[in-house]
């Protein structure tokens, strides 16, 4: 597969065929993802999990990934504790541990700060994060969700509902919907709408896009509910946030008139966006999508390092 | 015909002409005036009457020829701006300003939560990713600049 040996850092890295590509090994992953069945293509192979943020569900599940796939971590799991506390520069801690693993997966707080870690690496770099920038691999674990439900990517119609703003998950989001050329619908509270500059590359790439910011009217005759988190940690000023928390939550009213295939969404942790009432219906799928985060994770890290076994 | 001669010549230096009326003594602050030579003359015109722009501003400087770096940083807030080198009272070399596709350095990227803004050895770089208007696109986190005078290093 040609991403052997390259970095990803924002799913624009990505052609079409490469998602499928990945989406179509991830299927695959599944069996191996639950432990029913047993691979290792990274054996011999250590992954760097620099997580210099919390994370609960990303770390857990690459590494997850990885030592399905026979391979085994080494991870900074807190910033205090790194010697960035000292004063490192995250260049040079990034270049320190190309030296300890054969990929590096990271999360920092920065904007730019993937791209800055791809540059210090000989080894390849996969994002897992940085700041409101790119989130790849939960925007390919998002794909493979609606894909199982739905078995295509193309002429769905997803709600992208909340934090459009700073939700770093829907801008590469909607990207890709664009590239697969299903319909985006935003809905967002009037300060957290997608950013313009967002919204004209989707236009320049030919993505339908409409905005509506009524939930009921938003979420009828739709194939997908998006929910996100507004995210407290994101707003430059706390006042602003206050404003618009709590300002949608989705309930059985909410999807009284949605299509019985619709789902909802949601990359987690939820904080009150959708009611637990929703957990127990068809409609919800945050929880697949969260396992998918394995098989997907395990997809991408095989086709980066699965050929680079030592002396292979 | 009387010539009216508002600045005098310069014997070895660089005149930055045709810059955007307005906008000369943005061009000073990119060349970085106060690092010259205390003998090096700057003479700056603004608002001469041009027949290519109406109005344009020019800055002769005694003494210097711009690096590179400075010509690309010239060419992003007045891109129709020529550059004369002077040796011995006569023009050596003219040309016009041209924007690279990259530039380096020059700017700080607007976004204050970008990787280039922190403690971190590393250059701001931006993409151009138009040129007519220009668009730049920080290189790390994707930001768009559209306005460049706020944003010089």
């Amino acid at each position: 597969m040609s991403l052997h040996g390259r970095d990803v850092i924002s799913i624009r890295d990505l052609s079409r065929e490469e998602i499928e590509e990945i989406l179509t090994s991830a299927r695959k992953m599944v069996p191996f993802a639950e432990g029913k069945k047993a691979m290792h293509p990274l054996e011999d192979q250590i992954v760097a999990m620099a997580f210099f943020e919390p994370s609960t569900r990303t770390r857990l599940s690459f590494e997850s990934a990885v030592q399905r796939l026979g391979g085994s971590c080494i991870t900074i799991a807190d910033a205090a504790a790194s010697s960035m506390r000292k004063g490192e520069s995250l260049y040079d801690t990034i270049r320190m541990l190309s030296g300890y693993a054969e990929a590096i997966v990271i999360r920092h707080p920065n904007e730019g700060s993937a791209r800055l870690a791809a540059r210090a690496s000989d080894r390849p770099v996969i994002n897992a994060g940085d700041g409101a920038g790119q989130h790849p691999t939960q925007t390919l674990l998002d794909l493979a969700t609606m894909q199982e439900a739905f078995d295509t990517l193309t002429g769905l119609r997803v709600v992208l509902l909340g934090d459009l703003k700073y939700g770093r998950t829907v801008h590469s989001l909607a990207h890709a919907l664009a590239l697969f050329g299903s319909e985006i619908v935003l809905s967002s509270p009037p300060s957290l709408g997608l950013p313009d500059e967002v919204l004209e590359r989707l236009e320049h790439m030919g993505g339908k896009v409409s905005t509506e910011p009524d939930l009921h009217k938003a979420v009828r005759e739709s194939d997908v509910l998006y929910v996100t988190r507004i995210q407290k940690e994101r707003f430059p000023d706390e006042s602003e946030y206050r404003k618009v928390a709590g300002s949608y939550r989705i309930d059985a009213s909410v999807l009284r008139d949605a299509k019985p295939r619709l789902i909802v969404m949601h990359p987690l942790p939820r904080a009150g966006e959708i009611a637990p009432e929703v957990d127990d219906t068809p409609h919800a799928a945050y929880f697949r999508q969260a396992f998918l985060a394995v098989p997907v994770r395990m997809a991408l890290l095989n086709a980066v390092l699965g050929a680079a076994k030592r002396g292979g | 015909m009387v010539r009216e001669l508002k600045i005098t010549p310069i014997k070895n230096g660089t005149v930055i002409d045709h810059i955007a009326s307005g906008l000369a003594l943005d061009v000073l602050r990119i060349i970085n005036v106060q690092s010259l030579d205390k003998d090096s003359t700057v003479s700056v015109a603004i608002r001469v009457r041009s027949g290519k722009l109406g109005w344009k501003d020019i800055v002769k400087v005694e003494n210097m020829e711009l690096s590179p770096r400075k010509v690309n940083a010239i060419a992003l807030i007045t891109p129709q701006a020529t550059i004369s080198i002077i040796r011995d009272f006569k023009v050596q070399e003219k040309r016009s300003v041209d924007l690279p596709d990259r530039i380096v350095g020059i700017l700080r990227c607007p976004n204050p939560n970008c990787i280039t803004n922190q403690p971190e050895p590393v250059e701001s770089e931006f993409e151009v990713t138009e040129r007519r208007p220009v668009i730049l696109t920080c290189a790390y986190c994707d930001r768009r600049v559209e306005s460049f005078l706020n944003h010089l290093a």
